[in-house]
């Protein structure tokens, strides 16, 4: 089943490749130390790194925006108010415990559901909440004098670096249990190689 | 070394046992005044200054050529304009023009020979002397003849040309307002290294421009705003709050670590004076969070073990699906 369109498998790959990047440099700068020494580059490095990429970042969610907005895309992430709940306790109970017991997908992939429930709301705060907040936040980082003196009395610049480190990590602690999930497909492999193929083998193929 | 008068004497003295006296509960620490009490200030000598102030508080003096009878008006030389307010506001306000400089200036036309007249440094005052022994003058005119400005001494530089004891008033000691002091300090060296008219005046590079040549550091302004040029550009001191030991240029610090980690060197010059809290709210160098905030060096250590606890728990609920699926597969 061709799920995966072009312009959906470049934008997710460059996503991932600068969103690792990001990690990484902002690691470093956040735990550099006074000779350079610590994590994966120096803190000027990390710096010019870690603007580019968020730089780039940010025009490839712009282009994910348009991309949803302007094709079939988009109504994978429109959440239905009435059965979510049930329907993510029901995805919720199979990955907790029925896929142990070899149970099918509650929800399986189709041409008109690309997304389990849970799929569904994390992908949605994800991309369209979190993302957000951390692109506005990681711009004020960039052009400091956009910032809020004060907050309460806090200095505004250390709210905001506050947020754009929690929406990073929690993107990241995102990203790794995203990664995981794509092991769940019908074999550990068989998502990893939809997402750069375009084609979802499901369990019935 | 030039003696200091006993007047001199009498008044530092005064300065900083009588003073508090006089001024706000809150006006004088550490023998030192700061601005606040300045409005209550009334100097004992304000009657005696005046008549050194009547030509050289203004820009246009007068005076009676005794010769033709004329009213003269003639325009003071911008270096010899000494800024009333600004001295009544500064350290050396209790002083008397005379104590310093010659009591032959009382005589108008001033005598030609006090042209030559030798100025008292910092250190002919307050060298071994108890009374300012936390100051560390000694060490720090130490430092000063170490330092890359020593070497113009013989062009003419001295502690005046950064500190204008007409002016001068201690500042991070007591300051109030970092942003204020920051841009106060910043100011002495931005009044030669950003004024040709001066900076000429003791070498004969062609070009100062402090833009360019901080061209290199992202977000100039904010760290312009932020920290002192002294931050960079001398060598730590530990014995004394603020460095002397002004560097040559290829030894100013580059390296964005120094101070955007946890061994930050903020803490031990900008924030030396009130490095004495070591945290605050679980954030490493938390005393820097009162005025700004810098990256890597202000990391809180409650969120640190927070999303560490996260990770870990993502991890082993990760190996444990894991387990679980080969378990079943078996």
């Amino acid at each position: 089943m061709y799920l995966y369109p072009v312009w959906i498998r470049i934008w997710h790959l460059l996503n991932a490749l600068l969103f690792l990047i990001l990690i990484f440099t902002g690691i470093s700068m956040q735990y550099t130390a006074m000779d350079n020494s610590n994590y994966v580059v120096g803190f000027a490095k990390a710096v010019k790194w870690h603007n580019a990429a968020a730089m780039t970042m940010v025009a490839n969610y712009v282009f994910f925006i348009l991309g949803n907005a302007f094709t079939g895309n988009g109504k994978y992430y429109k959440l239905k108010k009435g059965s979510l709940l049930p329907d993510l306790a029901k995805q919720a109970k199979f990955y907790c415990y029925g896929i142990f017991k070899g149970e099918k997908q509650p929800f399986p992939v189709t041409e008109e559901r690309k997304f389990n429930p849970l799929q569904k709301v994390t992908y949605v705060i994800a991309m369209y909440l979190g993302m957000p907040l951390l692109i506005i936040s990681g711009f004020v980082l960039l052009f400091p004098k956009l910032a809020i003196k004060n907050i309460f009395g806090v200095s505004g610049l250390l709210m905001n670096d506050i947020l754009h480190i929690s929406m990073g990590f929690l993107l990241s602690i995102f990203m790794l249990i995203h990664i995981y999930t794509c092991t769940l497909g019908a074999k550990p492999g068989s998502l990893f190689r939809g997402i750069i193929t375009g084609y979802h083998s499901s369990e019935e193929d | 070394m030039i003696i200091p008068t006993i007047r001199s004497l009498f008044f530092t003295l005064l300065a900083a046992v009588a003073m508090p006296a006089m001024a706000s509960p809150a006006g004088f620490k550490n023998g030192s005044p700061d601005a606040d009490d300045s409005a209550a200030f009334v100097s004992p000598f304000y009657r005696d200054n005046e008549r050194c102030f009547i030509c050289h508080g203004q820009k246009i003096y007068k005076y009676k050529n005794e010769t033709t009878g004329q009213d003269i008006k003639e325009p003071m030389f911008s270096e010899r304009i000494i800024n009333r307010d600004a001295f009544y506001r500064s350290n050396h306000k209790g002083f008397s023009c005379v104590d310093c400089h010659s009591s032959g200036y009382t005589k108008f036309p001033h005598p030609g020979e006090l042209r030559m007249e030798q100025m008292y440094n910092c250190i002919d005052c307050h060298g071994n002397d108890e009374k300012f022994a936390k100051f560390h003058f000694e060490e720090i005119e130490a430092e000063y003849k170490e330092s890359i400005h020593f070497k113009l001494e013989e062009e003419g530089f001295s502690c005046w040309k950064c500190h204008d004891p007409h002016s001068y008033k201690i500042n991070v000691r007591n300051t109030r307002n970092l942003k204020e002091t920051i841009l106060y300090d910043n100011n002495i060296c931005l009044g030669c290294h950003a004024n040709y008219d001066r900076f000429q005046l003791l070498t004969n590079r062609e070009e100062i421009n402090i833009v360019k040549a901080h061209e290199w550091l992202p977000n100039q302004e904010v760290h312009f705003q932020n920290v002192r040029c002294i931050e960079c550009h001398t060598k730590i001191n530990n014995n004394i709050l603020v460095s002397h030991l002004i560097q040559p240029k290829e030894k100013a610090v580059r390296l964005c670590n120094e101070c955007h980690s946890q061994n930050s060197i903020l803490m031990a010059t900008l924030y030396k004076f009130q490095a004495k809290q070591e945290r605050k709210g679980g954030f490493l160098n938390g005393i820097i969070l009162n005025e700004s905030y810098v990256i890597g060096a202000n990391r809180n250590e409650f969120l640190n073990l927070v999303s560490f606890i996260i990770f870990c728990l993502t991890l082993a609920a990760i190996i444990i699906h894991i387990i679980f699926r080969i378990r079943m597969k078996k």
